[in-house]
């Protein structure tokens, strides 16, 4: 039962197939994950984030593909690994009748933790994060910012090798979200393994050693943050905003400036993107011939963003707006 | 060693959770008192009718509380995904659900005590055989609570878990011999009265309370032990085709 300790990756999974009826919810994925790496799962609402956490952490069984954790073949035995994982699930799902220190206790004790050492542990996990006024209060008086802080804590107090969060900060403050990233990256330092599933493209990249953007059950790209941005890099990019713009006005704009792309975003606004230098007199004084008033025009650094629009094909709004209306992959 | 720690902790969670809370509590003593009076005004003959209806209410209050709270305390757990969290613990699925399990276990034994209480001010016990009847109580709370799992791990929603439950309990009620025995049932209905577990275990709490069985006691422990094997199997085939897909 002793894992193998040699130089292979942490989390391995090979061709994780999982279908639910006729949907293919993750098709032939193949990753690693390295220990003290914290790696980072991108995609849209129902891409098959959550499923594949479920099949790595054993609440979902593959239908073919093989993952091994740590050294452990976890394929046909899920439990093997278990005591080396920690999850934070996409709901922060503890015990509502029971106080946020008795919550940590109780999930302490799950992993055979002895009464004195989770006692202890459950105090210095609440008072990291901010709880300890709190500690007392039943865990459904929390606030949604503390619900998840709490769950993160009940996630880690075992010390697992490898943690698993999916979409931590979706749904809360911007303060609590703030802080939820430092404790995040201060858990890391500290050497934890982070498996982190997200639609924030801007947390994934400001955290995440390296990423992988799925779509529809498949990976269609895996990365360092350094190189994923390498394409786009030189590019120059610019935001503006006219009085209004229409589909005529495009390809105006299109055969006027053939090096230059144009993209719309919304009713008035559009992305301008080229290898070359963009020059802005040109282009305010073509949009007054066609009677538009250029409002505003801004620099943009290329971002993850962009090279996520432009291997997926998705739109990064589309993605927000879709998870905002709740449900998780 | 850790492994123990953990069902511990979960019995422990549990019993602090549902089976001690006020609410419970009051469920588990109204519940067999109003079982109690109820048939002891329907018999009609007085105090006498006490000793033949004590084994019917010692069964129906474990039956009613064990399945009641077990099967929507699991299916409450599981909706709010809190289940989970004991489903990503490194312990044997087996022995999370025998913690799950234990809590109700005793709660429906000490739910059994409540009518026995009450008759000892009523009748006289003396002639009973404490050492069938507290093993039949045992297993009566065993089956029972394993019949509220299977249930559990079969339905999504709460109250499904209680309609779902109605469904064997109150056939039970009529066909176990709790309060008419098995031979006055119409023929065609006493073979489903041998497919239920009650059967066996009021058969044995007759024969410890009126020494009046209608099986061989070995019979009875080996038929209810069977049912115990095999409810507790199906439900951990039923969770794990059902909540790990």
């Amino acid at each position: 039962m002793s894992p193998t300790k040699d130089q292979s990756p942490f989390i391995e999974t090979s061709e994780l197939t999982k279908k639910f009826d006729k949907i293919t919810a993750v098709d032939k994925m193949s990753f690693e994950v390295d220990q003290g790496e914290f790696f980072g799962f991108l995609g849209p609402n129902g891409a098959g984030k959550t499923t594949t956490i479920n099949l790595l952490t054993g609440l979902a069984r593959p239908d073919s593909g093989t993952i091994r954790i740590g050294g452990f073949e976890c394929t046909k035995n899920p439990k093997a690994a278990q005591h080396l994982i920690g999850v934070v699930p996409d709901e922060s799902n503890l015990y509502p009748e029971l106080s946020g220190f008795d919550n940590l206790c109780f999930c302490a004790a799950l992993y055979g933790m002895p009464k004195k050492v989770r006692r202890t542990k459950a105090r210095e996990l609440l008072e990291t994060f901010g709880l300890a006024e709190a500690a007392d209060r039943k865990f459904a008086g929390y606030s949604k910012g503390m619900k998840r802080k709490l769950t993160i804590a009940a996630g880690i107090i075992h010390s697992p090798s490898v943690l698993f969060l999916d979409e931590p900060t979706t749904g809360i403050d911007v303060a609590s979200a703030r802080n939820i990233r430092q404790l995040v990256k201060g858990l890391h330092r500290a050497g934890t393994t982070i498996f982190l599933t997200t639609h924030y493209i801007e947390e994934a990249e400001r955290l995440c050693d390296r990423i992988a953007f799925i779509v529809k059950g498949r990976i269609v790209g895996v990365d360092t943050v350094a190189n994923l941005l390498r394409p786009v890099q030189g590019k120059r990019v610019m935001l503006f905003s006219v009085s209004h713009s229409d589909a005529v006005l495009f390809g105006k704009l299109a055969a006027a400036f053939p090096l230059l792309e144009f993209r719309a975003l919304s009713d008035g606004q559009f992305r301008i993107e080229s290898t070359e230098s963009i020059h802005i007199g040109p282009l305010v004084r073509f949009l007054e011939e066609q009677g538009i008033e250029a409002l505003e025009a801004r620099n943009l650094h290329p971002s993850l963003e962009d090279v996520f629009v432009r291997i997926t094909g998705i739109e990064v709004d589309l993605m927000k707006k879709e998870k905002e209306k709740g449900g998780g992959a | 060693m850790k492994q123990w720690i953990a069902f511990w902790n979960i019995f422990l969670k549990d019993m602090r959770a549902y089976y001690l809370k006020p609410p419970n509590i009051s469920w588990g003593l109204i519940f067999p008192l109003a079982w109690t009076g109820m048939f002891f005004i329907k018999s009609g003959l007085g105090l006498e009718s006490v000793l033949s209806l004590l084994p019917g209410v010692i069964a129906i209050s474990i039956l009613f509380g064990t399945t009641s709270l077990l099967s929507v305390t699991v299916t409450f757990e599981k909706k709010g995904r809190s289940f989970d969290r004991l489903l990503l613990a490194p312990i044997p699925v087996g022995l999370l659900m025998l913690a799950k399990t234990t809590g109700a276990i005793l709660f429906g034994m000490a739910n059994a005590f409540v009518p026995v209480i009450l008759a000892l001010f009523l009748a006289d016990l003396s002639q009973i055989a404490w050492s069938l009847a507290v093993p039949a109580v045992l297993m009566i709370a065993i089956a029972s609570t394993f019949l509220g799992l299977f249930v559990a791990v079969s339905v999504s929603e709460v109250f499904e878990a209680q309609t779902f439950s109605n469904f064997f309990r109150f056939p039970m009620i009529f066909l176990c011999g709790l309060f008419f025995p098995v031979d006055v049932l119409p023929v065609f209905l006493r073979p489903l009265s041998y497919l239920l577990p009650l059967t066996y275990g009021v058969d044995i709490l007759h024969g410890a309370i009126q020494g009046k069985n209608m099986m061989p006691v070995s019979l009875d422990f080996l038929a209810i032990a069977f049912f115990c094997v095999t409810l507790f199997y199906f439900s951990l085939k039923n969770l794990y085709r059902k909540w790990i897909i």
